[in-house]
C-alpha cells in the first residue's frame, strides 16, 4: 500500500459529494436534502484542506482560513434550514417536500 | 502520513456516507451522518490541521448532528418514512462522480510529493484571525446572529 497523494484525497472528496448529491436529489424527505448539503460542504474542506497540506510550504494558512469560515456558514445554514422544516412541519403536517407544492404554479 | 489508517478512515466515512444517504430510518441516517463527519474529521486530522479537525467535531457532531436528530424528533409523525426514491438522482450523482474522477486522473499537476511536518499551530491561526481574517470574522459573527435571530423568528408560534 502506497502512502496517500493528493489525488486519493481529492477522489474521496469527490465520492463524499456525490453521495450528499444523491442524498439531495432522491430523497424526498427535507431533513436528508439538509443532510446531503452538509456532506457536500463537508467534502469541500476536505478539499480545501488537502490542497492546503500538498501545497507549496510553508505558505500562509489559507485552505484552513477557509474551512474555519465554511465549518462556521455550515452551521448557520443548518440552523436556519432546520428552522424551516419545523415551520413547514407545522403548516403543512409533513416534511415530504414533493407535497409542500403550494406555490408550483 | 499513514497508509493503513488512511485505507481504514476513507472505508468508514464513504460507507457511513452511504448510509446516511440510503437508509429508510432517519435517526439511523443521522447517526451515520455523524460518523461520516468524525471520519472527515479525522481526515483533517492526518492531513496536519488538528484545530480544524477538533472544531470541525464541535460543531458538526457537537451541534449540527443533535439538531437534526431533535428536528426529527419533532417532526416525526404516525406513518413511518417510506417513500419513493428518486432514482434519477442516482444517475446524475454518478455522472457527476465519474465527470470528477476523470477530471482528477487527467490532471498530473496534482501529483506531487507531500513535505513532511507540516502543520498548523492555534497560535498560527488566531494570528491570521486578528490580523488578515478580522473583516471576514466580523461578517461571520454579523452572519451567525442573524442565522440565530431568524432561526427563532421561523420556529416562533403565530399568534392567531
Amino acid at each position: 500500500m502506497m502512502t496517500p497523494t493528493l489525488p486519493t484525497f481529492l477522489m474521496i472528496s469527490a465520492a463524499l459529494f456525490c453521495i450528499g448529491l444523491l442524498a439531495a436529489l432522491s430523497r424526498r424527505h427535507a431533513i436528508f436534502i439538509l443532510i446531503g448539503i452538509e456532506m457536500m460542504l463537508a467534502a469541500a474542506g476536505l478539499n480545501f484542506i488537502a490542497f492546503w497540506r500538498f501545497g507549496p510550504q510553508p505558505a500562509p494558512p489559507i485552505g484552513v482560513m477557509v474551512t474555519i469560515f465554511a465549518i462556521a456558514i455550515a452551521a448557520a445554514e443548518a440552523a436556519v434550514g432546520l428552522a424551516l422544516v419545523i415551520a413547514v412541519y407545522r403548516h403543512y403536517r409533513t416534511t415530504d417536500v414533493d407535497q409542500v407544492d403550494q406555490l408550483k404554479g | 502520513m499513514n497508509s493503513a489508517a488512511f485505507f481504514f478512515i476513507a472505508v468508514l466515512t464513504l460507507s457511513a456516507a452511504v448510509a446516511a444517504a440510503c437508509l429508510r430510518q432517519l435517526v439511523h441516517a443521522a447517526l451515520s451522518f455523524a460518523v461520516a463527519l468524525v471520519g472527515v474529521a479525522a481526515f483533517y486530522f492526518l492531513l496536519g490541521a488538528e484545530f480544524v479537525g477538533l472544531v470541525q467535531v464541535f460543531v458538526y457532531v457537537g451541534a449540527v448532528a443533535v439538531l437534526i436528530v431533535f428536528t426529527i424528533l419533532l417532526t416525526r409523525h404516525g406513518t413511518d418514512e417510506n417513500r419513493g426514491f428518486n432514482w434519477s438522482g442516482v444517475v446524475i450523482a454518478l455522472a457527476v462522480l465519474a465527470a470528477l474522477l476523470w477530471a482528477i486522473m487527467r490532471t498530473p499537476a496534482l501529483y506531487v510529493a507531500a513535505q513532511p511536518g507540516v502543520t498548523v499551530t492555534v497560535r498560527q491561526i488566531g494570528e491570521a484571525l486578528m490580523s488578515d481574517y478580522v473583516w471576514p470574522l466580523q461578517c461571520v459573527g454579523l452572519l451567525l446572529t442573524a442565522a440565530l435571530i431568524g432561526a427563532l423568528v421561523l420556529v416562533l408560534e403565530e399568534k392567531r
